[in-house]
């Protein structure tokens, strides 16, 4: 390759090879999503078909397993516990890391580096090695097997988290306009609320998304501490209450996947930016 | 400010008698006490959720703790039994295999698609969004859709290798088969670790000056001399941080290996995680499932090791 100016033809030939090596991967990460959605439409007779071509709907679409997962099981009400323990969660941890991350980001006490390297660690602590004493903390609460353990129980990853994250975004905020807010007469608690935080906004906004889309997601607590049906999250409940017995009904099984996948899709398709850049921030920074 | 200035006013009347409350005040407006009260909840939080638990898993697995009933210390039975165990053993050996070959593929393709991605493309953030989805949706949904994709019967993977000429019919059950099913769990986390890997490096190969690529282009650097001299070794750092994060949440997964294949065929895709929840949840053994869980603790105090050590001191 030459410095300087490329010739008309090798720009072309540089986008085909960029185009050819990328749609691949393009293919390889959506191709279960299309598979999820094309199964959820598909009638039983196709769908059992040997020799039916499994990319294609040939015989018709149907909303069959859609009216099943509407009338015939929890399918709302899973959605709906989702939605307020997402909600909760978040909001809790969000008031948290705020208040932690100015703190770590900005305060100068004895021990505040300690306390930097303790969120750092625990943000590192995956959620499977503390399952089997949490799930014995949430008895001893009197909040097994209700939506509450899990309100508790989230925060624990998304605080460090979100911390992290925000500490982040803090330290990019120049010293002197609190300073000024400080010597002006204001608080420090005024100056974090109406200075720094409207300041934040785009660090708050991506641990927003991210809280949401963790705790939405999160599978593993919440299918430990939770057995009875109607307190389900929509994840576990779709994974684990539509399967009955040996017979796996697959057309309502990706039916509830598409649905309680649909927020997520819906935020993200909306907020893609910001996923970019939190995930970046939060995995770099610091 | 209204409030602040009354505030100060208050302090400086106060000065011949301040009342209680200004006092507080002042008090509470001292940097190091502010910066102790807003670090407080964070602190309740991870002592009591995350410290004292993790206290509690080293106890659970000194005693003969089962569900429903308190146990006695048993001292290092519980390490012993499931040291001894066969199931336990092959857990080792698949958590090894599966994070070791997950990674290494989840480092070559990530780069790989890295780069892609860092090229000017007309459909440049639609293509970012498609490939970053995998990493956004609910793991266990999508792998419910894997799941089918490998079904013995009506694998739509087996299909298409049939009709392409890559196999003959009827093809491998994939999840009944013992290295097919490994490869599959494998396959998922992939699929959906690869995103983060492309992202992160993306921002690294974005943050790489352009004159460092011209300077080589000026010296006669071929595409792989420029890889191989500017590129990677400026992504070092950058690479540091994401294999290391990537190795501990592959270690430690659960989601994939529970939904697709319970563990099986034979245990020979169990991971500590899977294999705790089955031995401490659905067999109630509490004491050997925290033993268990435990083993994923060297790994992690290895990665936050080496993080703190040389990764945050640059």
């Amino acid at each position: 390759m030459v410095v300087g100016v490329r010739s008309r033809g090798a720009r072309i030939r540089s986008a085909a090879f960029g185009y050819a090596n990328v749609l691949p991967f393009v293919f390889f990460a959506l191709f279960p999503f299309y598979y999820m959605v094309i199964t959820s439409l598909k009638s039983d007779t196709e769908l059992y078909n040997l020799k039916a071509v499994p990319f294609l709907i040939q015989t018709g679409v149907i909303t069959d397993n859609y009216h099943y997962l509407f009338f015939k099981t929890e399918f709302w009400t899973w959605m709906k516990n989702s939605l307020i323990i997402s909600v909760t969660a978040t909001s809790i941890s969000l008031v948290i890391a705020i208040l932690a991350g100015y703190s770590l980001a900005r305060l100068r006490f004895p021990g505040v580096n300690s306390f930097g390297t303790a969120v750092f660690i625990t943000y590192l602590v995956p959620p499977t090695l503390l399952f089997l004493p949490l799930s014995q903390v949430v008895v001893w609460l009197g909040i097994s097997d209700t939506i509450w353990a899990l309100i508790v129980t989230y925060p624990t990853f998304l605080v460090p988290f979100s911390t992290w994250l925000l500490m982040g975004y803090f330290r990019t905020i120049p010293r002197e306009v609190e300073e000024c807010a400080l010597v002006d007469g204001a608080s420090r608690l005024q100056t974090l609320v109406r200075i720094v935080l409207p300041m934040a906004v785009p660090g708050i906004v991506c641990v927003v998304l991210f809280g949401f889309t963790l705790t939405w997601n999160e599978f593993t607590y919440a299918l430990t501490f939770i057995s009875q049906t109607a307190n389900k999250t929509a994840v576990v409940g779709v994974t684990a209450d539509l399967i009955r017995g040996d017979i796996y009904y697959w057309g309502s099984l990706m039916a509830g996947a598409v649905l309680a996948s649909l927020p997520i899709v819906i935020i993200y398709v909306w907020f893609l930016d910001y996923y970019v850049s939190g995930l970046t921030a939060g995995a770099v920074k610091g | 400010m209204a409030v602040g200035q009354r505030a100060i006013e208050a302090a400086g009347t106060g000065v011949a008698r301040p009342g209680p409350l200004a006092r507080a005040r002042e008090w509470w407006e001292q940097e190091h006490v502010f910066g102790y009260g807003l670090i407080l909840p964070a602190l309740l939080l991870i002592v009591c959720l995350v410290a004292y638990p993790f206290g509690m898993a080293i106890y659970f697995s000194l005693s003969d703790y089962w569900v429903g009933s308190p146990g006695n210390f048993v001292g290092l039975e519980n390490f012993r039994d499931i040291l001894g165990n066969e199931v336990f053993q092959r857990t080792v050996y698949n958590s090894f295999v599966f994070t070791s070959i997950a990674v290494a593929f989840k480092i070559v393709l990530g780069v790989w698609l890295a780069m892609l991605l860092f090229r000017n493309f007309k459909l440049k953030r639609l293509i970012r969004g498609a490939v970053l989805l995998p990493w956004v949706i609910p793991t266990a949904l999508s792998t419910l859709a894997w799941w089918w994709m490998f079904d013995s019967l009506y694998s739509v993977v087996n299909w298409t290798a049939i009709r392409l000429g890559i196999i003959s019919p009827p093809g491998p059950n994939w999840l009944g088969m013992t290295e097919y099913a490994m490869a599959a769990v494998i396959a998922v986390n992939v699929w959906r670790g690869l995103p983060f890997f492309a992202i992160i490096v993306l921002a690294g190969l974005v943050s790489i000056p352009r004159e460092y690529y011209e300077a080589a282009e000026v010296d006669g650097a071929s595409s792989w001399g420029r890889f191989r001299h500017v590129t990677l070794p400026l992504l070092k750092p950058v690479l540091a941080v994401v294999i290391l994060f990537s190795t501990i949440f592959t270690f430690s997964d659960f989601n994939i290996v529970y939904v697709m294949t319970r563990g099986g065929p034979v245990n020979t895709t169990h991971l500590f995680a899977t294999l705790a929840y089955q031995v401490g949840l659905n067999g109630g053994n509490l004491g050997q499932g925290a033993a268990i869980s435990l083993f994923l603790f060297p790994m992690l105090a290895a990665v936050v090791f080496l993080q703190l050590r040389y990764i945050r001191k640059e």
